[in-house]
């Protein structure tokens, strides 16, 4: 049993099934992430975790103890909302306090914790103000520290950052991950940023259409996607998938690739994948950082087997060139470094790190090696 | 209804005086005008601001004259000598009725009248549209919808059943019986204009508070009441305007010691024990219509205000 215990929880509005049955446990300091796009119903179940909505069937538990049917103020969970929600007829050391006079904490005591918490976020010297004299990178620091003065067992994050400009976003996330380390505090944070995800995360939930299609940590999610949605859904840019059929070679597994220019070309499986798959149609995943120029191959890898393809178009993104390509009917990008001296038109070498190749099954869209 | 006509027109010159005062704001569109097109628009302006407020100039003028100069004529004439007696007289030794009390203890009925009234039916109208916003329930809409249908229902049709509910509770002739028609009628009006400004209000901040561990009245005291200002000045006002010049439920539910004032006003001028006292009368209209007239020139600026508020992302 975890710290944080979602068995068999479900939710649906009517016959509408938004959350159909999810199993998540995490332990106390852990940082859950729930990814997904949106309607996928990683909302529904912060709100449930949080109260705000009501579990149709099974059961939420923190610390071993089941909330089913406790009102959110007694759950001691503290929220910070996308729109941040500081109460605009309050200052900022009211609007922190709130939550401890709410609960019956002698004034002297807010205070202390309300000054504590403001040092740690460097936001002593706007404690008299209103939210409305605040930036957004203040009322964010404000809404995390109305949630920290509270000291809960659980933190719960709804998309937190999406409101902030992109390079504000940034250093709000190291900072969210500073204070994680720093405090040691079990997080359940709501994000449709995948980078969000990765870089935050100490498990990874990724949602779509109501389900958990994996949970694992951000190298299990990345490395091992479970299906082809978690594949194509984390990472930027999102992993190459294109059909191939696995054909043998020497009798080991090859994946045959049509590429655009009507060749075909033989890509054979690192040593122990793919294994009894001889003769199927797959779909192979293979992300950018591993298809790339000759010498920026990974020199660790004893899989890199080098294909000669079309250019279609570069993107020079200043710190890595994106180099598109035709493979198997579909646009498939690779990874070359800055100053590769690649035109579109030409024909070019790729150097595919095949012990990063992913293959699923295209009717179950799930992972086959 | 006895919405009297001066309502009417402090509205209409309270509205168009605030985008004139205010309208640095939108100096971006603000129309270029020739000197000569200019003068024409002053000049109409002008013309139509004495039409409107010539009928205060007389009563005021009048008030100010003993009755034997309005006899002799010359309506339009300043007073030839100035005397504070039809006030006196209005106020406080007229007859009304069958006593010569002057508006006096009529005055205070109103004002029994109407400052509980306006009280609970902007508290109650700010409850109904914090629940019809923020904590919905099945058939919600359809309780709107019903109290909606309240601000357009006739006053006259309501007549009879209410007085008979009046009989009931044994407020007939009462001034809490006014109170209670008044505060029926105007939660409809009070409902509708706080749930549609509460319709802009985040439901995020009330979940934050509920999380919080603020409770429901918690929750509307501490964060919702303190942000209506705009909306609660627009429904003091309209509830005001409308229950101090109300007539027709005070001339229909009041006994002679509970009628408010616009009842005892038209008992002033009905009486008649011989001469017309029009000073006496033009003084007793204009206190009747003091009150409403503070309350525009007091709240009047955040009237727009409240009215545009929510209209406007902003």
């Amino acid at each position: 049993m975890g710290f944080l215990d979602i068995r068999r929880a479900t939710k649906a509005y009517g016959n509408v099934k938004v959350l159909h049955e999810t199993d998540i446990s995490i332990e106390e300091g852990e940082f859950l992430v729930l990814v997904g796009p949106s309607g996928c119903g990683k909302s529904t179940l912060l709100n449930m975790i949080a109260g705000l909505e009501d579990i149709t069937s099974g059961d939420i538990a923190i610390k071993g103890r089941s909330m089913n049917g406790v009102r959110p103020a007694e759950r001691n969970i503290a929220m910070v909302f996308q729109s941040y929600a500081l109460y605009p007829n309050m200052n900022v050391a009211q609007n922190m306090a709130f939550g401890l006079e709410m609960h019956g904490v002698p004034k002297p005591e807010r205070e202390r914790a309300v000054a504590q918490v403001a040092e740690l976020l460097q936001i002593t010297h706007l404690l008299g103000r209103k939210p409305g004299q605040l930036s957004g990178g203040q009322r964010q620091r404000v809404a995390m520290g109305r949630a920290l003065v509270r000291q809960p067992d659980v933190f719960l994050f709804d998309e937190p950052l999406s409101n902030l400009d992109a390079k504000l976003r940034v250093d709000m996330r190291t900072e969210i991950k500073k204070l994680h380390q720093k405090l040691g505090t079990t997080i359940v944070y709501v994000t449709h940023d995948q980078i969000e995800a990765l870089t935050l995360s100490t498990r990874i939930a990724v949602m779509y259409g109501g389900y958990v299609q994996q949970l694992g940590t951000p190298k299990q999610i990345y490395d091992d996607p479970a299906n082809i949605f978690v594949a194509g859904f984390m990472g930027s840019p999102s992993m190459n998938l294109f059909p191939a059929t696995v054909a043998s070679a020497d009798g080991a597994p090859v994946a045959e690739v049509r590429l655009g220019d009507g060749a075909s070309a033989r890509l054979p499986f690192a040593p122990g994948k793919a294994a009894g798959l001889e003769g199927r149609d797959i779909v192979l995943g293979i992300r950018p950082e591993a298809i790339t120029d000759r010498d920026s191959a990974d020199r660790n890898s004893g899989a890199i087997h080098v294909i000669e393809a079309m250019v279609e178009v570069t993107e020079p993104a200043g710190s890595d060139t994106y180099v598109v390509s035709h493979m198997g009917g579909k646009d498939v990008t690779g990874r070359f470094r800055a100053d590769v001296p690649v035109r579109a038109g030409e024909r070019c070498a790729f150097a595919i790190n095949m012990e990063k190749a992913v293959a699923f099954d295209p009717e179950t869209e799930k992972r086959v090696a | 209804m006895a919405t009297s006509p001066d309502a009417e027109a402090s509205l209409a010159s309270v509205g168009p005086a605030r985008p004139a005062g205010g309208g640095s704001a939108g100096s971006a569109q603000v129309v270029r005008t020739g000197r000569g097109a200019r003068f024409l628009i002053y000049c109409a302006l002008a013309i139509f601001c004495g039409y409107y407020l010539l009928p205060l100039y007389v009563m005021a003028v009048n008030s100010l004259k003993p009755l034997s100069e309005i006899q002799a004529g010359g309506m339009m004439a300043l007073p030839a000598a100035w005397t504070l007696d039809p006030w006196r007289a209005a106020w406080s030794t007229a007859q009304i009725g069958v006593q010569a009390t002057g508006l006096r203890p009529y005055f205070l009925n109103s004002i029994l009248m109407v400052v509980p009234a306006v009280a609970l039916s902007t508290i109650l109208g700010a409850l109904n549209g914090y629940v019809l916003t923020k904590w919905r329930f099945r058939g919600d809409v359809w309780v709107f919808g019903l109290m909606l249908f309240g601000c357009f229902i006739p006053f006259q049709m309501v007549l009879i059943p209410m007085a008979r509910i009046l009989g009931m509770a044994g407020l007939a002739g009462t001034v809490p019986g006014l109170v209670f028609v008044h505060l029926v009628y105007g939660i409809g009006f009070s409902t509708l204009y706080f749930r549609n400004y509460y319709a802009q209000f985040p439901t995020e901040l009330v979940r934050a508070a509920m999380i919080d561990g603020a409770g429901f009245f918690t929750i509307f005291r501490r964060i919702m009441l303190p942000s209506s200002g705009p909306i609660a000045v627009v429904c003091v006002i309209w509830q005001f305007t409308n229950i101090w010049n109300d007539f027709l439920f005070g001339a229909s539910f009041s006994d002679f010691d509970s009628q408010p004032m616009t009842v005892a006003l038209n008992n002033l001028v009905q009486s008649s024990t011989g001469v017309k006292e029009y000073n006496v009368h033009f003084a007793g209209a204009i206190m009747a219509a003091l009150p409403t007239l503070l309350v525009y020139v007091v709240a009047g600026r955040y009237f727009v205000r409240g009215l545009m508020a929510g209209s406007v992302k902003g």
